[in-house]
């Protein structure tokens, strides 16, 4: 079935490094997740026909919300407007411990140890061509080659088929999309501060707005 | 002070071992911490400081020395916990921050002259 597990929106700070005992250097992402308010309960039972949270993150001016906004703030129990809302697919046993206008922190979903799963828009690149784009070779620098550095080679054959197959990798926008990464080790978490802190990279610029869900396939 | 420079200062400030006050082309022994099996020892890495990197927990610095004839240059996380301490011991003038012109030198011409008055952290 789909994604069960329970998140928080975050932004994401910026990476620096930690130490293990041991010496080890470990690379991490700081997260700042939520505080996160409950918008909406869905459930299976109600005319949703299926179990999930929608969840509120960061707060702007009312004056800043459109109307349906506005209207949403009094089922939630909420004084401020939030900038990102996103949904969370819960189990059914999950979501009975959800209400409307409860506050979500980082020690209600996370300890440190766990895997997580992290969704992020990745950084743009812009018309790339298809060395950055799709990790192709490129062509040789020598032997007279001229103005073929860059290129992918060939991108088909001659009359038969006699077109270019479609999905041939070729220059194009890269970057800008939803990516996933998932089973990422929480290394820290500071529960007064709401910060992760999470083995890794994670996609998009600082500042960026993430969503930390607990790893859909922690179990394996 | 942003929240990450924030979170960088908190852990350098939460090092055991307190910072060292280190410039390059300052004359350091660097006290490393080997496990071997169960066991631990300490062994000592003297050498010249030609670069410090600094960024908070992310600091580090290249100690150099010449090991039978051969330059030998180890770089350290200022901040691991492997490394039990660092004396200085001497401190010369140097008029560059990076100083991989020594990296071309050797002998007389490697030299960098002292600072007199400087006072060791510790005694050989």
């Amino acid at each position: 079935m789909a994604n069960q597990t329970l998140g928080l929106l975050g932004r994401k700070i910026g990476m620096t490094q930690l130490f293990a005992e041991d010496g080890a250097v470990i690379p991490v992402t700081v997260i700042q997740a939520g505080p996160c308010t409950v918008m909406q309960v869905k459930t299976a039972g109600s005319r949703d026909g299926y179990d999930a949270v929608q969840l509120g993150f960061g707060t702007k001016k009312t004056h800043r919300a459109n109307k349906p906004e506005l209207g949403r703030l009094e089922s939630a129990r909420m004084e401020e407007p939030p900038t990102h809302v996103r949904e969370f697919r819960l189990d059914a046993e999950t979501v009975g411990t959800m209400e409307p206008g409860r506050v979500l922190t980082v020690a209600d979903v996370f300890a440190e140890g766990e895997k997580v799963d992290v969704c992020g828009t990745s950084k743009g690149r812009g018309f790339a061509g298809v060395m950055k784009r799709y990790n192709m070779k490129g062509f040789i620098r020598t032997h007279g080659v001229h103005e073929f550095f860059r290129h992918g080679g060939s991108i088909g054959t001659r009359l038969t088929p006699g077109m270019v197959l479609k999905g041939k990798k070729m220059p194009g926008h890269l970057g800008s999309e939803r990516v996933t990464v998932q089973n990422l080790h929480v290394a820290r978490v500071d529960t007064e501060r709401n910060l992760i802190f999470i083995r890794g990279g994670v996609p998009g610029p600082n500042g960026a707005v993430v969503s930390v869900r607990k790893a859909v396939k922690a179990g394996s | 002070m942003n929240l990450l420079e924030q979170i960088e200062a908190e852990i350098v400030a939460a090092r055991e071992r307190p910072t060292v006050d280190m410039r390059p082309g300052d004359l350091v022994r660097v006290h490393v911490k080997i496990i071997e099996g169960d066991k631990q020892r300490i062994q000592v890495f003297e050498g010249t400081v030609i670069r410090i990197k600094r960024g908070g927990p992310r600091t580090t610095f290249t100690v150099r020395k010449m090991a039978s004839g051969v330059g030998v240059e180890r770089i350290f996380p200022a901040s691991s916990p492997n490394i039990a301490k660092v004396d200085v011991m001497a401190r010369h003038k140097v008029r560059r921050a990076k100083l991989h012109f020594l990296r071309t030198r050797r002998g007389k011409s490697a030299r960098l002259k002292p600072i007199r008055d400087f006072k060791p952290t510790a005694r050989r």
